[in-house]
């Protein structure tokens, strides 16, 4: 059941009134905790087969939003669907599966394992799927091969350039075959030249295999990849469609 | 996740810091090693203790002259000579009493043909070797007849015999004691090590009738210097210590409320204390080598919570590409098991090169059991476990965002 995807009748990703409170003990005696509320009340629905780019200032509250749509994080209030399942029901357990099968993260600094290699790298998340280790290089090896990276598949991740760390993360990204992407300034720490060939990966994700992939920057030019923007501004939704040109 | 995964993960991030894991290593591998060595050292002093025991004899009284203490004026127990042949005879027709002993003591030197040897002579009757269980190994033990007649003949203890005759058989041959010639009756069984010490195989033994006349040349004739009393079972020792010091007050007329000129010791008593004592070393050997265990489990603790600190991003990627709480938990908890593992392995192994190299080096006896490997491997992996799952729960309980966002 909670496997289950690709119910094209319930969008991909729905959030309704969604907040978000940091609550940080000031350390302060009689002050009590310091409340800061990073998200107010955000609605969105994201299809499936959607290319969208969440846009927003530092401090906009894009990344608190990316960390809850990915499971790592969880609203104050407000309630969130991925594929239909409401999240807050489910148990710690439960929501580590979701991200193992139905979530392949991108990060802005790589977060490959250090001093592992590219291939295992990339069927990490193979081990806690329990599939097996021969099987586990076979889908990896060929995931690699995929993003042109087949000749490197024995370096570590201090070997690789930056694109070819990214790669090797889009790689493991997709060794689940998951219905969605989130990615987290993806480019961030990458030159123009790079940055393209990245964006040009998921825009070929996107539309040659469906995958419905959620890009968060702060870049105009990398969100011009994408079909669909959304900006936030002090944690409140301000453009939800159209991607100015 | 698959247990051979996680091991797989736990050995790879071992293998990563190995310099680190050697040194954590290094701590188990001393507690362990310590206790396998304590323990083996604190049994084996037990297996010395009840060999000796074994070797007294069984239900054993030794009645010694003298009192404990008497009045102001306190003598060493034997420095008077107040037991008698008598009193061995009365004592050994009690109902509680299977055999009497009497012994007359000395040291003496002895010669065959060049070879001399000086050792204990002791004067004693053929019932001796029954109270001692202590049978000849060659030749005969000496008879009633020759006590009666008080005839030159002599028991050798294993290293007398070897000292004098070396490869030869000493019986039949004749040796000189403070040149009186007596013919050897045969060589008894080794014997050993006595409670305090004492090697009983250095030693020969002649009737006491010869030794009394002819050898030690006693002031007081019919005198003893101590008395072996064997009972006739376990449960009626005590019943027997009484008949002994009743029988023996009234033969010595020793008035009522008067101390007694003797003392009966009751020898199973002496050997429960010794051998009880042995269990308390033994055990506080174990205790002692414990805490060295308890301190590498500390270690242990300490090297995995600064892993998981330093691992804490590591924790996070994990979480995000789908860990749960058990897969981050059992892959520390693992790591803090090879470590234990492995370091009770190779301290097992320490353990018992030590021991066998003690007991080369030293003449004590070293027993390691099946036992002692087990208990020393079960308490490192209860080390294992009870100082790996504080950090692995660290681990496991971190949340993704935080653990992802740490730097």
């Amino acid at each position: 059941m909670l496997l289950q995807h690709d119910n094209p009748s319930v969008p991909l990703i729905k959030v309704e009134n969604l907040s978000k409170t940091y609550s940080l003990e000031t350390g302060v005696k009689g002050n009590g905790p310091f409340n800061s509320q990073v998200l107010f009340e955000v609605n969105l629905t994201i299809s499936r087969g959607e290319f969208v780019a969440i846009m927003g200032h530092s401090g906009s509250g894009k990344s608190t939003l990316m960390n809850i749509l990915g499971c790592l994080d969880t609203p104050t209030q407000g309630r969130y669907w991925l594929d239909g399942r409401d999240i807050a029901s489910l148990s710690d357990d439960e929501l580590a599966l979701v991200r193992n099968r139905k979530i392949g993260f991108v990060f802005q600094g790589f977060n490959l394992l250090k001093r592992m290699t590219a291939l295992d790298n990339v069927a990490a998340p193979l081990l806690y799927a329990g599939v097996g280790r021969s099987e586990s290089r076979r889908r990896a090896l060929d995931l690699l091969g995929q993003t042109g990276l087949g000749n490197f598949a024995a370096y570590q991740p201090t070997q690789l350039s930056g694109g070819q760390q990214q790669r090797v993360a889009i790689s493991r990204a997709l060794i689940n075959d998951p219905p969605l992407i989130l990615a987290d300034e993806p480019t961030g720490n990458l030159d123009t030249q790079t940055s393209r060939e990245i964006m040009a990966i998921f825009e070929q994700l996107n539309r040659e295999r469906g995958i419905t992939v959620v890009i968060v920057t702060h870049e105009d030019d990398i969100a011009a990849f994408t079909r669909r923007l959304v900006r936030l501004k002090d944690g409140r939704v301000v453009h939800d469609g159209e991607v100015p040109a | 996740m698959s247990l051979f995964a996680i091991i797989g993960e736990a050995l790879r991030a071992l293998r990563l810091n190995r310099l680190r894991t050697g040194l954590t290593m290094l701590g188990m591998i001393i507690g362990v090693a310590a206790v396998v060595l304590m323990l083996a050292v604190g049994q084996g002093a037990q297996t010395m203790v009840n060999q000796a025991i074994a070797s007294i004899g069984s239900n054993l009284f030794i009645v010694v002259p003298g009192a404990t203490s008497s009045g102001a004026l306190r003598s060493a127990a034997g420095s008077v000579q107040t037991l008698t042949m008598a009193d061995a005879q009365a004592i050994a027709h009690l109902s509680t009493v299977k055999a009497t002993a009497p012994l007359v003591t000395g040291t003496a030197q002895l010669n065959y043909g060049a070879n001399n040897w000086s050792t204990s002579v002791t004067g004693v009757t053929p019932d001796y070797f029954n109270v001692r269980e202590w049978p000849a190994e060659s030749g005969a033990l000496f008879t009633e007849t020759d006590l009666r007649s008080a005839s030159r003949v002599v028991m050798l203890g294993q290293l007398t015999a070897r000292n004098l005759f070396g490869d030869e058989d000493p019986t039949g041959k004749t040796v000189r004691i403070k040149n009186s010639p007596f013919v050897v009756a045969g060589v008894l069984a080794p014997k050993g090590q006595s409670l305090d010490g004492r090697d009983q195989d250095d030693s020969v033994f002649i009737p006491i009738t010869t030794g009394q006349r002819q050898i030690f040349g006693n002031q007081f004739p019919g005198t003893i210097r101590f008395l072996m009393v064997q009972g006739i079972s376990a449960e009626t020792m005590d019943e027997a210590e009484v008949e002994i010091n009743q029988l023996l007050r009234q033969r010595h007329r020793i008035a009522e409320g008067m101390e007694n000129d003797f003392t009966v010791r009751n020898m199973a008593a002496i050997a429960a204390v010794a051998t009880g004592a042995a269990k308390v070393m033994s055990l506080m050997l174990g205790a002692i080598a414990s805490v060295s265990l308890l301190v590498g489990g500390i270690g242990i603790m300490n090297i995995m919570l600064v892993s998981v600190t330093e691992r804490t991003r590591e924790i996070g990627i994990r979480m995000a590409i789908g860990a749960n709480r058990r897969a981050i938990l059992a892959q520390f908890l693992l790591e803090a098991l090879v470590i234990c593992i492995l370091g009770g392995l190779i301290g097992v192994a320490l353990g018992i090169g030590g021991a066998w190299a003690v007991s080369h080096a030293t003449d004590m006896i070293i027993v390691i059991t099946f036992g002692t490997i087990l208990l020393a491997f079960a308490f490192a992996s209860a080390v294992g476990i009870f100082f790996g799952y504080y950090p692995a729960r660290k681990a496991a309980a971190l949340k993704p965002v935080e653990a992802l966002r740490y730097e």
